[in-house]
């Protein structure tokens, strides 16, 4: 019944969705930003969403927790839901809700405070903690799911900005998981890194799949493939074409989306 | 040759080189000769070379041959002045000067005839001199660089480098100048410390310069005090009460601003109280005394306080209203310098808008937040209009708002207003006390840029 009016090429759905969307316009004014867009995000699977500068796969991504609030003009049609649940809902805090559905964003931005408190500022705005005991386990333990705990394990004190770019990117990954969400959204998070930063970040989504859903934008092409299960290309607002990375990299159904992984264009 | 004639000449003979330089390369150009520049750099650079040379040593000779003239008029004076010193020599110098400027007084002394006499000789001698060796210069610089004009010549890049002179130079008359303030002042205050010993002044709580005339005159009275300690109590609390009307109200507003308003009110909302900034001070000032002093002292008196009619509270409630845009405005270019990645970040993990304000935007903020509001502390400080209209002038040692109490600048403008003799320690102690004010101001900006400067370093 869904299936019938649905442009998308291959499979949008799964069988155990976190997050659905459907039908999801995005307008920017008189921009339409994003065009129909139907999709499910699976538990626990990491998806890519790639496709060439403009084609909406950003402003897709920051639809999924409500970001694009902070955005005036913007506005959103269409229903997505977190575990069945419409997040559009007037009923809906955003501020529970950004709990759950964490960012990490493009340049590691982590706050000009020390690396203590940029990982626990979520959990005390949230009040998670009861003791100070607690607050510091909780610190270690998203310091330690992020790699980056015997790094900086004796500078918790120091200042947040005072790391490499990859290990700000890090520990913005940690920020993200302190505040325990389900699932994580990623705004590019290896383009401002080196590649071997870029290569420890991709370790760690690795980890980070069997606890979290991990939605990831990417321009990069090849990370897509090495981290992602599924792989959804936008273009122009339309999502295009949904499948298995592997699928899609090697024998793509969408004549665009094979003009785009061959580099026909992007 | 007056100066303005040289002057007049020495422009004359600068644009003279000027379309030398740019006809001969002009011509040489229309021949088939190919230059490095365009010909009018060739014409700026003899012309530059002519006027500017000549032009400085015009300025110094100008400046020194009268110092000259003043050192050397002492050898005419009587030998009892030269011993006497001090005031002496220096009314012996103006008697002199008077004659050089054809003045006379009754019937001059024989030696200040002569004297007068010699300076013209000498001031006649040193026009001629000036004249010749000025105009002299502007000629041989003029051609030196007209000779140099070739094809080879660089003379592009020399301008280049004649204009980096030039802004050089702008530059160093506004530090020579603060540093000429400082120093005018500063030898006044030595003069002050030689009548009154620092240590009385700078712990003195006494302050009461008035009777130094009825001391001398022998009627008696009190013997004149100058602690500066009442003065600056009364300039720290006006300053407190008007930063702490100030820091709240300027910075909610400038956070309303920044973070808050919508593009069309801020564009309306921050021009508006750029005008707060815009109302002289002396406006303020009639304000406070006029309106506010006497709405709080009927209040204070319908809750039965003493309420003096000019009471510190009028002056710094009405300053702090008028410091209000240096905080909000400066403050606002500093949470809109906070980058955008920041507050994504905070609204990412689910802050509210005024989490994100007060944990994030703010602390990031801070340290240009501090420098704001310490340039407001030092304009209140220095601020002297409202506080001589509205906190009157007893140097009370106060800490109680609702006292009249003085300020310094109120004081310097009451020392310093209708006739003064500048020998006394009354008029002098004006400059000690300016001394103070300008260490205490310079010491404020100089912490403010510190903080300024260390908040750059963090985000670029």
């Amino acid at each position: 019944m869904e299936n019938s009016n649905i442009k998308t090429t291959g499979n949008v759905f799964v069988d155990n969705p976190r997050m659905t969307a459907r039908n999801v316009d995005v307008y920017y004014g008189d921009k339409h930003a994003i065009k129909d867009v139907t999709i499910d995000i699976g538990e626990q699977e990491v998806i890519a969403f790639i496709g060439p500068s403009g084609c909406g796969k950003s402003t897709f991504l920051r639809t999924l927790n409500r970001m694009n609030d902070t955005i005036d003009i913007c506005r959103v049609e269409g229903t997505i839901s977190l575990d069945g649940e419409d997040i559009y809902a007037p009923s809906v805090d955003v501020v529970p809700l950004r709990a759950r559905v964490g960012m990490v964003f493009q340049k590691p931005n982590p706050f000009p405070k020390s690396i203590y408190d940029n990982i626990a500022y979520g959990p005390r705005i949230h009040g998670l903690t009861k003791s100070k005991s607690e607050l510091d386990d909780i610190v270690e333990s998203a310091l330690e799911k992020a790699g980056l705990w015997n790094e900086v394990k004796d500078r918790l004190d120091q200042p947040g900005t005072g790391l490499s770019g990859g290990q700000q990117q890090r520990l913005c990954i940690a920020r993200a998981i302190a505040v325990s969400p389900e699932v994580i959204l990623m705004d590019e998070p290896c383009s401002a890194l080196d590649p071997i930063a870029t290569a420890k970040v991709e370790e760690l989504i690795e980890e980070l799949k069997s606890q979290y859903t991990i939605v990831i934008v990417t321009h990069s092409m090849q990370q897509a493939a090495r981290v992602s299960d599924r792989t959804a290309y936008f273009h122009l607002g339309d999502l295009i074409e949904v499948g298995n990375t592997e699928q899609i990299f090697t024998n793509p159904s969408h004549q665009l989306t094979q003009d785009y992984i061959t580099g026909r264009f992007g | 040759m007056t100066l303005s004639t040289l002057l007049i000449l020495l422009v004359a003979i600068g644009v003279a080189f000027y379309f030398a330089g740019n006809m001969t390369v002009k011509t040489a150009r229309s021949k088939g000769k190919v230059f490095h520049s365009l010909p009018n750099y060739y014409g700026l650079w003899a012309g530059s070379l002519a006027f500017f040379p000549a032009v400085v040593v015009l300025i110094l000779w100008s400046i020194i041959d009268i110092q000259l003239f003043q050192s050397w008029v002492r050898d005419f004076y009587p030998p009892e002045i030269l011993a006497a010193g001090g005031s002496q020599a220096i009314v012996a110098l103006a008697k002199v000067e008077n004659i050089v400027a054809g003045i006379r007084f009754g019937e001059p002394e024989a030696w200040v005839l002569q004297a007068g006499e010699a300076w013209i000789g000498w001031a006649a001698t040193s026009t001629m001199l000036k004249s010749a060796v000025v105009l002299g210069l502007a000629t041989v610089c003029g051609l030196i660089a007209y000779r140099q004009i070739d094809t080879d010549f660089r003379a592009r890049n020399g301008v280049e480098k004649l204009i980096s002179y030039g802004l050089i130079a702008a530059s160093t008359i506004a530090i020579l100048t603060t540093i000429g303030i400082v120093l005018s002042v500063l030898f006044e205050t030595i003069r002050f410390f030689q009548l009154v010993p620092p240590t009385d002044f700078i712990f003195g709580t006494e302050w009461n310069p008035q009777f130094e005339g009825a001391e001398r005159a022998g009627s008696g009275g009190g013997e004149a005090k100058y602690g500066m300690l009442p003065m600056f109590a009364g300039t720290l609390l006006i300053s407190a009460i008007a930063i702490i009307v100030a820091v709240p109200v300027g910075l909610a507003s400038a956070v309303y601003l920044a973070e808050y308003a919508s593009p069309k009110v801020r564009s309306t909302v921050k021009p508006l109280l750029e005008i707060l900034a815009g109302v002289p001070t002396v406006v303020y000032g009639f304000f406070a005394a006029l309106t506010v002093a006497p709405a709080i002292k009927g209040f204070g008196e319908s809750l039965g306080l003493t309420v003096a009619s000019e009471s510190a509270l009028a002056a710094g409630l009405v300053m702090g209203v008028m410091i209000i845009p240096f905080v909000s405005s400066l403050s606002d270019d500093v949470i809109n310098a906070v980058p955008q990645s920041l507050r994504d970040a905070a609204y990412g993990l689910g802050s509210t808008k005024s989490e994100t304000t007060r944990q994030v935007v703010l602390p990031a903020a801070l340290p240009g937040i501090v420098a704001a509001v310490i340039l407001a502390v030092s304009r209140a400080v220095g601020e002297t209009m409202i506080v001589v209209m509205a906190a009157g002038l007893a140097a009370n040692l106060s800490f109680n708002p609702l006292d009249a109490v003085t300020t310094v600048t109120s004081q310097i403008v009451t020392i310093l207003v209708g006739d003064q003799e500048f020998e006394s320690a009354k008029t002098l102690s004006a400059f000690a006390l300016s001394t103070m004010l300008i260490i205490l101001t310079l010491g404020l900006n100089f912490f403010a840029l510190q903080i300024v400067k260390k908040y750059r370093e963090q985000y670029d």
